[in-house]
């Protein structure tokens, strides 16, 4: 980027484009009727984009897919699903997974 | 305390995690925007209004390849259209809200606000002011990737490589967290499975377009098992 007119109208476009996306049909939710049907449909999007973020997040790691115990963040995903699924408390999850992975990693960091 | 007050301190509290998650992508950023050439003020103008954190860095490796200005911003396009998922998802839960609510919940729509506010939409309570919850995770979010934004432009160079800290695992673990109350009948568990499962498989996909195929790959699978097997609770 070499000058500030280039840099405005980057910063400018990246903007309004973003905003293209999130806004518009928010903006127009007043006139919009959605069927049963389609609120069905919608019912599945978080729990399904939540796994496409977060599976290759845990999985793959520097374009390579690594699914063995040198993966701690995989350790430490298996533990925050045990736990969840176990007692259904979100924060415990987050803890026990936060917990569960940093021990890994140091231990997997001294055993170098 | 009034309602809306709760509702929101509710949504920055519940958002923490995704907020530890965020700080090390922040700084990162500051960082290298620091190293690409783009100035202080394109930089903190970018984490101020364009505020969609895959988008930034993407941009900021094409500024450094020296790509050409629209291409940079037709890639934005593409590695956002995610949000268009999250747009419609939460229609049914602002619709009856004024345009200026509805001017700033779509502002601030990003991949962490949506996780945090449409678990809050979906409790079965009536409170009339779950926007609130949405209003205040949107704002700790905002605040904190434009501290992490400055800190990375300030002193980044001096701050030890910060993607290995593994602060981004909070992410991952608050997500786990949040996926299992949908695990509740068969359509759900197979639609989080095709979902995990083509998201490894186009892991290679550039600009999040293998998040926007997995998670329609997901959804797809889930209503062919809905209408297969029935949606019965277990």
């Amino acid at each position: 980027m070499n000058s500030a007119m280039n840099e405005f109208f980057l910063i400018f476009g990246m903007t309004l484009v973003t905003f293209l996306v999130r806004y518009p049909v928010i903006g127009m939710s007043g006139r919009i009727k959605l069927s049963p049907q389609f609120l069905q449909v919608l019912s599945y999007v978080p729990p399904a984009v939540l796994a496409a973020i977060v599976v290759p997040a845990v999985l793959i790691s520097e374009n390579t897919i690594v699914i063995d115990h040198t993966n701690a963040r995989l350790i430490g995903a298996i533990a925050a699903l045990w736990v969840g699924i176990w007692r259904k408390n979100l924060l415990l999850t987050i803890g026990v997974g936060m917990l569960v992975f940093f021990t890994w990693q140091w231990m997997l960091a001294i055993g170098r | 305390m009034s309602i809306p007050q709760s509702e929101f301190l509710a949504g920055c509290r519940a958002i923490v995690p995704l907020v530890i998650g965020a700080i090390p992508f922040g700084i990162i950023f500051g960082t290298l925007a620091a190293s690409s050439g783009l100035s202080f003020t394109a930089t903190m103008a970018m984490s101020a209004f364009v505020f969609a954190g895959s988008a930034q860095f993407i941009a900021i490796g094409l500024i450094t390849a020296g790509t050409v200005l629209p291409l940079i911003v037709l890639t934005t396009f593409v590695v956002n259209l995610r949000h268009l998922l999250y747009s419609v998802s939460i229609v049914p839960h602002v619709q009856r809200l004024s345009q200026s609510w509805k001017l700033v919940l779509g502002f601030w729509l990003t991949d962490e606000v949506f996780a945090i506010a449409i678990a809050r939409y979906n409790q079965e309570d009536s409170s009339r002011y779950k926007h609130w919850y949405q209003f205040g995770a949107s704002v700790f979010m905002y605040v904190n990737w434009q501290i992490c934004t400055l800190v990375g432009l300030t002193i980044g160079h001096w701050i030890p490589d910060a993607t290995s800290w593994g602060l981004d695992f909070a992410m991952s673990a608050t997500f786990i967290g949040m996926i299992i109350p949908y695990l509740k009948n068969r359509p759900m568990i197979i639609a989080v499975l095709i979902a995990s499962i083509v998201s490894v498989l186009t892991h290679e996909l550039p600009h999040q377009l293998g998040l926007i195929v997995a998670a329609i790959a997901g959804i797809s699978a889930g209503i062919i098992a809905e209408r297969w097997v029935g949606n019965r609770d277990e």
